[in-house]
């Protein structure tokens, strides 16, 4: 799964590394602010171990082998955090040491594997898992079912990768100037190998380590805490960061400016009785002809209630524009308050509920 | 394939790692053009290098890229038996089985039907696969050669002058060390295992062996973070990393990025 230098555009590793940089900073943020300076040599020594375990040559059902990446056991022991981290060092070390996989890949390679693999792993082993017991049956499955999810979902974004190509970077005559095979045959190229052997090899060494861990280190599958005194990789992101996701979320309303057209179903009773409006509907309704006049009730109903700030513009409002970003911080304050109101109840709710 | 060749298999790619790194630290250490120059213009020229050719739309300006890398390799003092055992027929088997079929299933001008089948090579499935070897070939020749002519201290040092953050340097670095530390205890435990193997293991005993020599090691990994931890707790680490930085540019580096610069640059516009 490796992608070497040569098969992505330029744009394409681009794009990548961009995705995979807010992926590391992301998960480099969490580890500088909740955790001990004890996390570096963890996951270092992790990746390390990541790094070992893509050398093992693991016997799969069949008479077959395979290579696994180690990505879920890192999501399960350091969680997803830490795991982006690790798996990214041993691909880094891999691309810059041993000269395996490309370095204009690297960024593709560790999105896929590490950044994606990571968090499928870990959203799959938890889901399958449940409230069981560390020591049950059903953990060694969620890992299995985990660990084959994690790489076939890291295999499907290859595939897309390299299956887009063709269609995006071609030369004036058609010449493909990438990896040259369209999504309908990368896909299933791709898919096949992993669907079969390399995600079978995941998630046997996956089991098998749980099953393993379970018996001889359980402490290591209630995560790093248990074993390092370490608090857990995974936990609330700062509120403050959160106020300037939102505040750029405010800021970046006006996109909705750019798009063209009306979002299909989304129609006023007015757009019926306009001709313009009615051969937009028509052709984005797959040229079925739209209803001769207004639908009777949705007339009856549009009448009901007028809403404040129709289109996302207070009609006092000259600017489009401004519109948006006034219609968002209004959204966004009459949210904040609900939110304020509801824990309000809910704490006098507690309150009177609680024994004292 | 005998049945115990799982292990047989996982030792040599642990024997190919060891014979990697043993070749890089002796090419790194020895006299030659790229040895010369600051390991910052190393790793910057040669990336400058590798997406200059990724940019290139033109066989004909990747090849000449390529000449330039052997160029570069023979006077860096590297064998080119060793880039040809260790990139050239990889990736030529590599690439080429994944370039072959798009010379049929590529849509385009038919240049030659195989005789007594239907199977028609268009002139641009020729071309997509031809470039599509070509560059990987370059672009891994490239970086194959930064690898062999620096040394893994260098790397890191030049990663840091980039404005790597100083945590990643440092794992970067820790990993380094501990991957050999691991392959090394993992080859132990293989080798022991397979002294004392008589018989042929079943499949689902295979299985089992192999996960419970990678428990074994992330055991001992998860061990060693702590004997780690509280070796650089002993030698007075409070978290904060500090990296003994001694690179400065001389005039010969400075030529040496403008050549980088210039080639690449002039690659890309020729190439487009």
């Amino acid at each position: 799964m490796h992608i070497p230098d040569g098969y992505l555009s330029p744009s394409t590793c681009a794009t990548l590394y961009a995705l995979a940089a807010s992926g590391w900073y992301s998960a480099l943020g969490r580890v500088r602010r909740m955790l001990a300076s004890r996390t570096i040599p963890l996951i270092s020594v992790f990746a390390a171990f990541s790094f070992v375990v893509m050398m093992f040559n693991i016997p799969l059902p069949g008479g077959t082998t395979g290579h696994a990446i180690g990505v879920t056991v890192a999501a399960i022991v350091l969680g997803p955090s830490g795991s982006i981290l690790a798996v990214s060092i041993a691909l880094g070390i891999q691309a810059l040491f041993f000269g395996d996989g490309g370095i204009t890949t690297l960024g593709a390679n560790c999105f896929n594997m590490a950044i994606i693999g990571s968090v499928v792993a870990d959203a799959v082993y938890r889901l399958t898992a449940g409230h069981s017991e560390v020591h049950s049956r059903r953990r060694v499955w969620a890992a299995a079912i985990a660990g084959y999810a994690s790489i076939n979902a890291a295999a499907l974004l290859t595939a897309f990768e390299f299956g887009i190509q063709p269609t995006l970077f071609h030369d004036a005559s058609g010449t493909p100037l990438y990896a040259p095979y369209p999504l309908h045959i990368a896909i299933p190229a791709m898919m096949i190998g992993h669907l079969t052997f390399a995600g079978l090899a995941e998630a046997v060494i996956s089991a098998g380590l749980v099953s393993y861990l379970q018996r001889s280190d359980i402490g290591l599958l209630h995560g790093v805490r248990a074993t390092t005194g370490v608090p857990a990789l995974e936990s609330a992101s700062s509120p403050l960061r959160l106020w300037w996701v939102i505040g750029i979320l405010m800021l970046c309303t006006p996109l909705g400016v750019l798009a063209t057209g009306t979002a299909w179903g989304e129609w006023s009773a007015a757009d019926f009785a306009n001709p313009e409006k009615r051969a937009k509907i028509e052709a984005s309704s797959g040229q079925h002809a739209a209803p001769s006049s207004v639908p009777a009730r949705l007339q009856k109903l549009s009448a009901i209630w007028t809403a404040p700030f129709p289109g996302y513009a207070p009609r006092f409002v000259k600017s489009t524009t401004f519109g948006y970003a006034l219609s968002a911080m209004f959204g966004v304050g009459l949210l904040i308050m609900a939110g304020l109101v509801l824990s309000r109840f809910t704490k006098k709710a507690r309150a009177s509920e609680s024994p004292s | 394939m005998s049945q115990d060749s799982f292990i047989e298999t996982t030792m040599r790619a642990f024997t190919r790692a060891f014979s990697k790194a043993l070749i890089s630290e002796r090419g790194a250490n020895q006299p030659g053009l790229l040895q010369f120059l600051d390991p910052r213009v190393r790793v910057v020229g040669v990336l400058f290098l590798v997406v200059s050719v990724i940019l290139c739309r033109k066989i004909s300006v990747v090849a000449a890229v390529m000449a330039l890398a052997v160029v570069i390799a023979v006077a860096s003092r590297l064998s080119l038996w060793l880039l040809a055992t260790r990139v050239w027929f990889v990736v030529l088997g590599f690439a080429g089985f994944i370039a072959l079929p798009a010379l049929f299933v590529t849509p385009g001008s038919p240049i030659f039907t195989v005789p007594g089948t239907h199977l028609a090579v268009s002139a641009q499935g020729l071309r997509t696969s031809a470039l599509l070897i070509l560059r990987v070939e370059t672009a891994a020749t490239l970086t194959t050669i930064l690898v062999l002519c620096t040394s893994w201290t260098h790397i890191l040092k030049a990663l840091r002058s980039l404005h790597l953050p100083v945590e990643i340097v440092t794992m970067l670095a820790m990993t380094h060390r501990y991957v050999f530390l691991l392959i090394e205890t993992a080859s132990q435990m293989f080798e022991s295992r397979q002294s004392r193997m008589v018989g042929q293991l079943a499949g689902p005993d295979r299985r089992r062996l192999m996960a419970r020599t990678a428990g074994v090691l992330l055991s001992k990994s998860v061990e060693l973070s702590h004997e780690v931890y509280l070796a650089m707790l002993s030698r007075g680490f409070d978290g904060e990393v500090h990296i003994l930085s001694v690179l400065r540019l001389r005039v010969r580096d400075y030529l040496g990025m403008a050549a980088f610069l210039s080639v690449s640059c002039l690659a890309v516009w020729i190439g487009r």
